[in-house]
């Protein structure tokens, strides 16, 4: 039961790095738009794809932390207590982005957009900075069983946190960069569509040069994951993201953009459940394990029930969003950001003497 | 109970032993956690009692075709994902924070009473998926079915504050584990999320939620009035979120009987808290006012005889047991605190219900509004006033369920991080809460200020 508590968790990891990642670095490509005119049109199409989605993509986060709490709780209190510094970074960071992002649709001015645009941007790379940073820190054996065990500073500024972190970020941008050229093909916005697609592409090199990179990081760094992710189930997983990774480049130059969406979120799967299998059976490398670490089986068996329950009600919800948004049923008419502000004419409001 | 205590101690002991260094900052940790809790339970509100307004304004255009009720339900759900997003990121910043600065607590109980975290998680899941089609469905869904797409985000805002309530009425009286050897064992989960607790906490905080969503909705539209706006926009603006507090104030007072007396029940020291009453009494005053001296003795206040006990108890005569009941360690610290929330809560509470019944008398005896302009500054301040109502009730609740955080069995300076630099987190958490809320409040006025007519393509009538 344990197994199956931790697979449920990790498929929400899954889905928030693949789905929050992606509006994490909707969030990066916000940033480095440039000026307000000439990153108008960008910012105006990351508005518009985010606007629907991301709350319910941003629920992950905290579905994960429930089960982990529930199900691990020992292993939950280790990971907090030591990784306080990111963590609360996560937290500041999401703070702030959730809502520059929820009052930037109603800002009135350029300069209150910028002002609140510029805030949700650098949060949206501090979160998946952060998270990766937390992450590298379990995952490399810095994080012993107890209240605040660990080194405060060391757990986290450590080379394999810098590139589980960095990888973080670069991974959010290219999935938010397919997302966002496919939702420009069917928004019918071809020059947005090429900067989205050239963007991919650019993260997508550079993530793939992260990863093989951070590789001989964690064999230095990490040597217990290194062979975990160079063998066994780990490996069959690095291989299949290598692959799936490849097929989604190919499938960006042959501008199948639809395809790539699902490719992409595919081969950040991989990642996860090759994070998984590199560490199996433990869950703090050298401390602590998944058995140890279990809930008793009346909590475990009770939290499957009610998340079997909730997915009954919860799937098709989710089904219905996702079909609704890619359908375009929920779709904003798209605006350039900076257009917005333009001075208001009596044009804008027929209805007033 | 006696023995309950023994092992309570036992584990506290054992904690102690483990935990070795005490941290310092305990204070940081506390008001971080309080601050937190203060900026999220107020926005909650609106998750809870204000989607079922905002469907109920729909539903009047739907039957009647008049588009003042679309213009308005349309602006509402706008505030509506705005209070819900922020109240998505302030509630995940609490998910954080019980493991940031309470890992004893979760690593020894999460598994007792995580299972309501669980479920709340889906109805939070439900809420963000619901109010989006909701929020960006409107003019792009068929009618019937826009308004469909609003039912569960009525509903999962319900379900998720109950299962949160649960949690908290567990932490005031914990069920459904044993302790032996120190150890947690033998957890049993439903009974755990079904504590006795649960009920009469819930009811409270669920009205506490209309009355705040109901009041601080109506202020807006009552402040409109005294402006001189008497369209009909204003008008139902006012009537629906006014008509659900004012039904739900009067109620209040009952239920908040209810839960005194469960407290005076169940935790006697918290209600000697309440009242600051230092010695156990038969047929105990109620004082009113007034500050409470070290030596245990209220000076300045107006004592009414016997009052607590019938209060309390419902018997004039009955022994109501005073802080004297348990060691000074068991006590909660800031007694006057505690004691100032409890009365500024009854005595706010009180007023609302009287301008309620005040409200419906006029509208039940006359057909109309109150014309006095009083009435409408008074509906103004009710928001606020409900506000600070609401918060005073969490501070009443939760200070005066110290020194305890799992209540009779681990103590808060046992469930906190080991970790350093709070004070530093305390501060910059500060600024950025209260950064986040000028914003905010900039912002739904900038939005107040805008005219109906930017909701819907027809005209809406005035007067």
């Amino acid at each position: 039961m344990a197994e199956a508590c931790l697979l449920l968790a990790l498929v929400g990891v899954a889905a928030y790095t693949a789905l929050g990642g992606a509006d994490l670095g909707a969030g990066f490509w916000d940033l480095t738009a440039g000026g307000a005119e000439r990153g108008g049109r960008v910012r105006g199409l990351v508005q518009r794809s985010m606007s629907p989605v991301w709350e319910a993509n941003h629920v992950w986060m905290p579905f994960v932390l429930v089960i982990l709490w529930t199900a691990f709780p020992e292993f939950f209190a280790s990971i907090m207590s030591t990784l306080y510094v990111p963590l609360f970074g996560v937290t500041l960071g999401i703070i702030l982005r959730g809502t520059a992002f929820a009052v930037r649709g109603q800002a009135a001015t350029l300069a209150e957009a910028r002002l609140l645009g510029a805030l949700f941007a650098a949060s949206s790379v501090l979160v998946p900075f952060c998270l990766g940073a937390a992450v590298g820190g379990i995952a490399s054996g810095r994080v012993p069983t107890g209240n605040a065990e660990g080194d405060a500073i060391e757990a986290w500024l450590n080379p394999t946190s810098i590139v589980v972190g960095v990888l973080a970020v670069v991974v959010g941008a290219y999935l938010a960069a397919i997302f966002l050229a496919a939702d420009a093909a069917r928004a019918d916005l071809p020059d947005l569509v090429d900067a989205f697609r050239r963007r991919a592409l650019g993260a997508g090199a550079v993530a793939g040069a992260v990863a093989i990179g951070g590789l001989v990081v964690l064999r230095d760094d990490a040597r217990q994951l290194y062979d975990g992710l160079t063998s066994g189930a780990g490996l069959a997983c690095v291989l299949a993201s290598v692959a799936l990774g490849g097929g989604t480049l190919a499938l960006l130059v042959g501008r199948r953009l639809d395809a790539a969406r699902w490719t992409s979120v595919a081969t950040v799967a991989c990642l996860v459940a090759g994070w998984a299998a590199a560490q199996h059976p433990d869950l703090l490398p050298g401390e602590l394990t998944l058995d140890e670490a279990a809930a008793g089986d009346a909590t475990l068996s009770a939290l499957l029930v009610s998340l079997a329950v909730g997915a009954v009600v919860l799937v098709p919800s989710l089904l219905l969003l996702y079909r609704l948004t890619l359908r375009g049923t929920l779709d904003q008419s798209f605006e350039p950001l900076d257009q917005r502000f333009r001075p208001l004419s009596s044009d804008d409001h027929p209805g007033r003497p | 109970m006696l023995t309950g205590l023994v092992e309570a101690h036992a584990l506290a002991g054992q904690t102690q032993a483990l935990a070795g260094e005490a941290q310092p900052d305990l204070l940081w940790a506390r008001e971080l956690q309080a601050l937190s809790f203060a900026v999220h339970i107020p926005l909650t509100c609106f998750g809870i009692a204000f989607p079922a307004m905002v469907l109920f304004a729909e539903g009047l255009w739907l039957r009647t075709g008049d588009p003042t009720y679309r213009a308005l339900a349309k602006r509402w759900s706008k505030v509506m994902l705005i209070f819900f997003a922020i109240g998505v990121v302030t509630g995940t910043i609490l998910s954080f924070e019980l493991g940031l600065l309470w890992p004893e607590f979760m690593g020894r109980f999460g598994e007792v009473f995580g299972l309501a975290f669980a479920l709340e998680g889906f109805s939070f899941f439900l809420e963000a998926i619901f109010i989006a089609i909701y929020v960006y469905g409107w003019d792009r869904l068929p009618p019937k079915a826009h308004l469909l797409a609003g039912v569960p985000v009525v509903v999962a805002g319900i379900a998720g504050s109950l299962f949160v309530i649960s949690v908290n009425g567990w932490m005031n009286h914990p069920v459904g584990f044993d302790i032996v050897d120190g150890e947690v064992t033998n957890v049993r989960p439903w009974e755990a999320l079904f504590n006795a607790y649960f009920w009469h906490e819930y009811v409270h905080m669920y009205l506490a939620a209309i009355m705040v969503a109901g009041f601080v909705v109506a202020g807006v539209y009552a402040a409109a009035w005294l402006r001189g706006d008497r369209s009909r926009y204003v008008r139902a603006g006012l009537v629906i979120p006014l008509t659900a507090a004012a039904l739900a104030a009067p109620v209040q007072i009952v239920v908040g009987d209810w839960a005194a007396r469960e407290v005076a029940a169940e935790q006697p020291v918290k209600l000697a808290t309440f009242e600051g009453l230092s010695e156990t009494t038969d047929g105990a005053p109620l004082t009113i006012g007034g500050w409470r001296r070290d030596d245990g003795t209220i000076t300045g206040g107006i004592e009414i005889p016997r009052l607590l006990s019938l209060l309390a108890k419902h018997d004039p005569n009955a022994r109501v047991q005073g802080l004297d009941s348990v060691p000074p360690d068991d006590r909660p610290g800031p007694i006057n605190t505690v004691r100032f929330a409890f009365q500024t809560m009854v005595g706010i509470g009180s007023l609302l219900a009287a301008l309620s019944v005040f409200y419906l008398g006029v509208w039940w005896r006359k057909g109309r509004l109150p014309r006095s302009r009083w009435f409408y500054r008074l509906v103004v301040a009710a928001g606020p006033l409900a506000i600070v109502a609401l918060l005073c009730g969490w501070i009443t609740t939760e200070v005066g369920r110290q020194p305890w955080v799992v209540y009779g069995i681990l103590r808060t300076e046992d469930a906190v991080t080991h970790a350093g630099g709070l004070p530093w987190v305390f501060a910059v958490m500060v600024t950025v809460y209260a950064f986040l809320g000028a914003i905010l409040v900039w912002l739904l006025r900038r939005l107040a200020a805008r005219a109906p007519e930017t909701e819907v393509p027809e005209r809406i009538e005035a007067g």
